[in-house]
């Protein structure tokens, strides 16, 4: 289909309108149906058994006790799991996972809590106490999960160039300001509410897969490969989700472990992922070290950066955080140098983590950026205001639309940045606790990627609108139909969103923050499409008002078609459907994505402003997040309410981030050991911030009719440098090996009671 | 989890007597009281408590909160944490045990949380709820997992080369510095405890946690009471600031005259292996006038004896910053 000029929406009745979302009902009347929600006739229950080394080979498995417990149908291990292969490699957004290695190919163990079996009854219960009744052997390795990543050795065998420009190097020798750190962050695990989940239904050599998914197509497009049918053979639904941050974007070895199952066995398996599992084999967000470099003039006027960085990887597969993603055009800076290495550890690999990248690339060179702005003295608002660029200095290319300027001054502004006094531990509350503010900058990539909607019109007077996409609890239901909303003019009631399957026309992932940027042109094209064959039909059914008339003569405004420019005389579209006894009019839209089009005549980013104050008491070593001021440039907000909610949540996430959150692994056993929610410690609501949210409205019509960019990630992004730089305001201290901790303050300078 | 019997009880008698066939009532008990059930159940889901039986003494008639004789205050084994919590007596007269209950955990489980259950709970060691690692307590010779391992929660004081688990209740400091008394019945009739001889350190024998004797039933608990003019004081340091155990906790008990300290009770949490009582800083208290710096001292005589692991030296420090703030706020008050 021809893709049309976009011509910029600027008026719209409910783009751009606080919406509550659509869903929001269902969802808390407990009927909406998430993926290990679904039950079927004879199903049955799944319990994978997994490694208590991190490396080496199995010598044996004795499952004879655990097949006679009661209701026990199956023990498989690699023995006996029947076929399972291995994908071709990935094309665009197709055959995507991280951890390549169908789950029980052989002997081999490279990681902690690795399946090495699964066992499969007629309750959970028993499924769990037949998994635990396994008795596995094994011929032990050595294993390394050591977290010092840089200077140790790389996969590559030295760090591979991200992006480059300039001297680094001779302008660092040369320049009279230099800052030199090294930033660590730990392995961070996803712990949305909703585990993992895979409900696999197999019937006549079809599969049907009720899965925890952030991409459907692409999932139906690896289990397809990996259990060895066409992708035709293969369904994937996925209706609601309990969230992913990432950690569902691809699939895992649990869903082959069901699928297979179910297939071994010919009836439906429900295979739950506990929690503990969750650290262990679903994807986590690396350890990471990154060594940032920056020099300056007198000014303040950046005359070089060099970042480097190295994460952790598992022992297959080659997972790139990929930190230096703004390091390019963040600032403009004549010399400019970064780095990535991999290296290898036992553990399981890791994935995208809610802004992969550029979160913890953001807090080592905001956290840089603050250190430098000290050595300088100079305000580090004024420093990045100081180094703002003028297009993007590492492609060329003009900016679509970056506002960071402004949402660094409205920040500023909105925070009272100007009462700040630079001295550390100068500022104090009314209650007398010490103060610290601090800010950073932060962006995210704003793009578009292939998608296909399908738009019908019905003569029950709704419309329904069909994609493969799926909301992850963002808000992509609301979003879609409002687009329709626009398009057609029909209220959001009577407009059925249909996504999460990987049966409707093949929609964007919902990963990236691109997912809603991504369907809009799609979607309008898709209702113009059926609007043109409502109209067609006006003109050619009897009994219709219209019948004779010139397409050109008519138009469809507010679900209504009537003669242009009248407001009489019009004919609900539904009439005109049962006039002709038809049932529906459908269009589809089709757009073709920017994401990596080597042709894009524009560098597309979000970009927004952090300001953080934190509370500090040293006679308690109590440190608080008190303030969060946030102001983002993501273009325009199809639903303002949605998006605040998504960049109010990646705040909290961001003080997790910043305070509380690491996996732990003990160095001995090579295994997480704080593996469970009351162990891996997140963000509680007394932990949360007072969050001021803003968000500057320039629509970013390059990318999309509608000027929408996306807003899942970009409010992570910062975060932790905001609260670390304010940490240091509060306390003199640097705290470059996240998370904050209380031992890490104890030493202040000057705090120490005695 | 395991396979075991549920039965209920609805007699003290028949509690005891169920539970007197275990051949303890410590680590590895094959019979299991159940009150809120809030810890027992997570253990046997991770397969650390494999009791064959368990004995639901819900029905029992022990959730009274009543005056106790010369103005104390006697609190049923069944009383929930949230009603203990929120008693106007509690409140008023021991605030310190209002503060520590409402400190620890969630709503949801101090509705279902006992006094008996809180005082009988388990240390949150990560090894000792891992079925895949050794822990000498979990499973005695096995080795302890901890030392050497993640131990930044770990005890600092009362530690042994078996075991350096920390009690984690926040209740338990409470009742530590308000010399509370357990009242038992047991196969062999009724008797007390008082909370100092009531836990047992580590030593070689980390599996035995208290002086319970298989039977033993806690009824209630009693508390004496305070001097007139005393006040109290809970402050709980943590890594968030709600829903998490205490890395450091103190319990104090204070009452001036004459500008002097007259009487004192110390208890520290997160630190020690049992709930804390620390003679050491109430003597360095006794008669002194409260100052910051007599504060300082004490804590500094608190934490004499500590033997910090790896990972949680720091808690030494954050101890005596806790215990010398309680006594501040506590002396303000007064
Ligand atoms: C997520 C979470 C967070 C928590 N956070 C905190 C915290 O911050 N601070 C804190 O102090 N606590 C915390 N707790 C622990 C909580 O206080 C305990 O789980 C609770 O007090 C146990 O009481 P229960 O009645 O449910 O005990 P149960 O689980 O029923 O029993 C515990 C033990 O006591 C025994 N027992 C019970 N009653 C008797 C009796 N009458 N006589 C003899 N033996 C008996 C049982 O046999 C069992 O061994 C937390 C718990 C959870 C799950
Ligand atoms: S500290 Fe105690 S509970 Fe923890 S591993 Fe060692 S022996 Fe077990």
């Amino acid at each position: 289909m021809e893709q049309q000029t976009p011509q910029p929406i600027t008026e719209s009745k409910i783009v751009g309108v606080p919406t509550p979302r659509i869903d929001g009902p269902l969802k808390t009347t407990g009927t909406a149906m998430y993926s290990s929600d679904h039950h079927f006739p004879g199903l049955v229950y799944a319990w994978p058994v997994t490694a208590t080394i991190a490396s080496g080979t199995i010598s044996g498995i004795d499952s004879s006790s655990a097949e006679k417990m009661p209701g026990v149908l199956a023990i498989y291990t690699h023995k006996n799991i029947g076929p399972l292969y291995r994908t071709p490699p990935s094309a665009g957004f197709s055959m995507i996972l991280d951890e390549r290695r169908p789950p029980l190919e052989d002997e081999i163990v490279r990681y902690y809590g690795q399946y090495v079996a699964v066992a499969i009854a007629h309750t959970v219960e028993q499924a769990r106490a037949a998994a635990e009744a396994v008795k596995v052997t094994y011929n032990k390795t050595p294993h390394d999960t050591s977290d010092k990543l840089l200077d140790t050795p790389t996969i590559a065998g030295k760090l591979k160039e991200v992006t480059k420009r300039g001297d680094t190097a001779a302008a660092l020798a040369g320049a009279a300001y230099k800052h030199d750190a090294v930033y660590s962050t730990p392995t961070e695990t996803h712990n949305p509410i909703e585990l993992h989940a895979s409900v696999a239904v197999y019937k006549d050599g079809k599969f049907t897969l009720y899965e925890t998914s952030q991409a459907v197509v692409n999932h139906r497009d690896v289990m397809a490969a990996m259990l060895g049918v066409p992708p035709e053979n293969v369904q994937v639904i996925t209706r609601f989700l309990g969230s992913g941050f990432g950690g569902k974007l691809w699939p895992w070895p649990h869903a082959l472990l069901a699928a297979a199952s179910a297939r071994n066995l010919n009836r439906p398996v429900k295979l739950v992922v506990g929690r503990s599992m969750m650290f262990q084999s679903v994807g986590h967000r690396p350890a990471i070290d990154q060594r940032v470099q920056l020099a300056a003039d007198k000014s303040g006027k950046l005359l070089a950066i060099q970042h480097d960085y190295v994460n952790h990887t598992s022992m297959l597969d080659d997972y790139d955080e990929g930190c230096a993603e703004s390091t390019g055009f963040m600032y403009s800076c004549p010399n400019v140098l970064a780095t990535s290495g991999l290296v290898r550890r036992n553990v399981g690999t890791p994935t995208s983590m809610r802004g992969p990248g550029a979160v913890p690339g953001l807090y080592a060179l905001e956290s840089a950026m603050d250190e430098l702005a000290t050595k300088l003295n100079i305000d580090p608002v004024q420093l990045r205001l100081l180094n703002e660029p003028e297009k993007d200095e590492s492609t060329g290319q003009p900016f679509s639309s970056r506002h960071l300027k402004e949402c660094l001054t409205v920040g500023a502004e909105k925070f009272g940045w100007a009462k700040r006094n630079p001295a550390v531990g100068s500022m104090k509350d009314a209650e007398g606790r010490t103060l610290g503010w601090g800010v950073a900058a932060c962006t995210w990539i704003a793009t578009r990627t292939d998608a296909e909607v399908n738009v019908e019109l019905r003569q029950d007077g709704a419309a329904r609108v069909a994609c493969g996409t799926q909301d992850i609890g963002t808000g992509t239901y609301t979003a879609v139909a409002q687009m329709v909303a626009h398009e057609t003019g029909l209220p959001l009631q009577r407009i059925d969103v249909v996504i999460g399957d990987s049966g409707l026309p093949p929609g964007p992932i919902s990963g990236g923050s691109w997912a809603t940027a991504s369907v809009v042109p799609a979607a309008l094209q898709a209702a113009q499409q059926a609007r043109k064959q409502l109209l067609s039909l006006s003109t050619k059914t009897d009994g219709c008002p219209f019948k004779d008339k010139s397409v050109d003569e008519l138009e469809f405004v507010d679900g209504v078609v009537r003669i242009k420019g009248q407001s009489s005389g019009g004919v609900p579209f539904a009439e005109i459907l049962k006039t002709a006894n038809v049932r529906s009019v459908s269009g589809t839209g089709k757009s073709t994505g920017l994401f990596g089009d080597p042709n894009q005549k524009f560098s597309f980013h979000s970009f927004g402003a952090q300001f953080a104050e934190v509370t500090w008491q040293p006679e308690i070593a109590r440190l608080h997040v008190s303030r969060v001021v946030t102001v983002i440039d993501a273009g325009r907000m199809i639903n303002p309410r949605a998006a605040r909610n998504q960049i109010e949540g990646a705040v909290v996430m961001g003080v997790g981030m910043a305070m509380l959150e690491a996996t732990e692994y003990d160095h001995r056993s090579g295994g997480p050991i704080n593996a469970s929610l009351a162990d891996y410690i997140v963000a509680v609501n007394a932990d949360c911030p007072n969050i001021d949210v803003t968000f500057l409205d320039y629509p970013d019509f390059n990318l999309n009719p509608l000027g929408a960019r996306g807003v899942g990630e970009i409010g992570l992004a910062g975060i932790a440098a905001a609260i670390t730089n304010a940490v240091h305001h509060a306390t003199g201290i640097r705290v470059r090996n996240l998370p904050v901790r209380i031992e890490d303050l104890l030493v202040a300078p000057g705090n120490k009671t005695s | 989890m395991h396979p075991f019997d549920l039965i209920s009880v609805d007699s003290i008698q028949d509690a005891v007597k169920a539970q007197s066939s275990s051949p303890t009532a410590q680590q590895g008990a094959s019979v299991r009281y159940i009150a809120g059930g809030t810890n027992l159940i997570d253990y046997m889901k991770l397969n650390v408590e494999t009791p064959a039986k368990l004995v639901d003494i819900n029905g029992l008639n022990l959730t009274a909160i009543e005056p106790a004789a010369n103005g104390g205050l006697k609190i049923g084994a069944l009383a929930r944490n949230t009603d203990v919590a929120y008693h106007d007596t509690v409140k008023t007269q021991f605030p310190v045990l209002s503060l520590a209950i409402l400190s620890g955990a969630s709503t949801q489980l101090r509705n279902m949380a006992t006094t008996a259950g809180n005082l009988l709970q388990k240390t949150r060691c990560v090894y000792y709820r891992d079925t895949a690692y050794g822990c000498n307590k979990r499973q005695p010779g096995t080795g302890c997992s901890a030392i050497g391992g993640h131990n930044r929660i770990m005890a600092i004081l009362g530690t042994s080369d078996k075991c350096i688990a920390s009690n984690p209740s926040d209740q338990n400091v409470a009742l530590a510095a308000l010399d509370a008394t357990i009242h038992v019945t047991g196969a062999k009739g009724e008797h007390t405890i008082p909370i100092a001889q009531f836990y047992l350190l580590p030593g070689n024998t980390p599996e035995r946690e208290t002086v319970l004797e298989p039977g033993d039933l806690v009824t209630h608990i009693t508390i004496p009471a305070l001097p007139s003019g005393a006040k109290s004081y809970y402050l709980k340091l943590r890594d968030r600031t709600s829903y998490e155990f205490a890395l450091a906790s103190a319990a104090v008990v204070i009452k001036q005259s004459g500008g002097r300290i007259d009487f004192v009770r110390v208890a520290m949490g997160g630190v020690g292996t049992v709930p804390w009582r620390s003679h050491e800083a109430e003597k360095a208290l006794q008669g002194k006038v409260a100052t910051p710096a007599n504060f300082r001292t004490a804590a500094e005589a608190a934490l004499h004896g500590a033997r910090p692991q790896s990972q949680n030296g720091f808690k030494v420090e954050l101890a005596k910053r806790c215990l010398t703030h309680a006594l501040a706020e506590v002396t303000r008050q007064a």
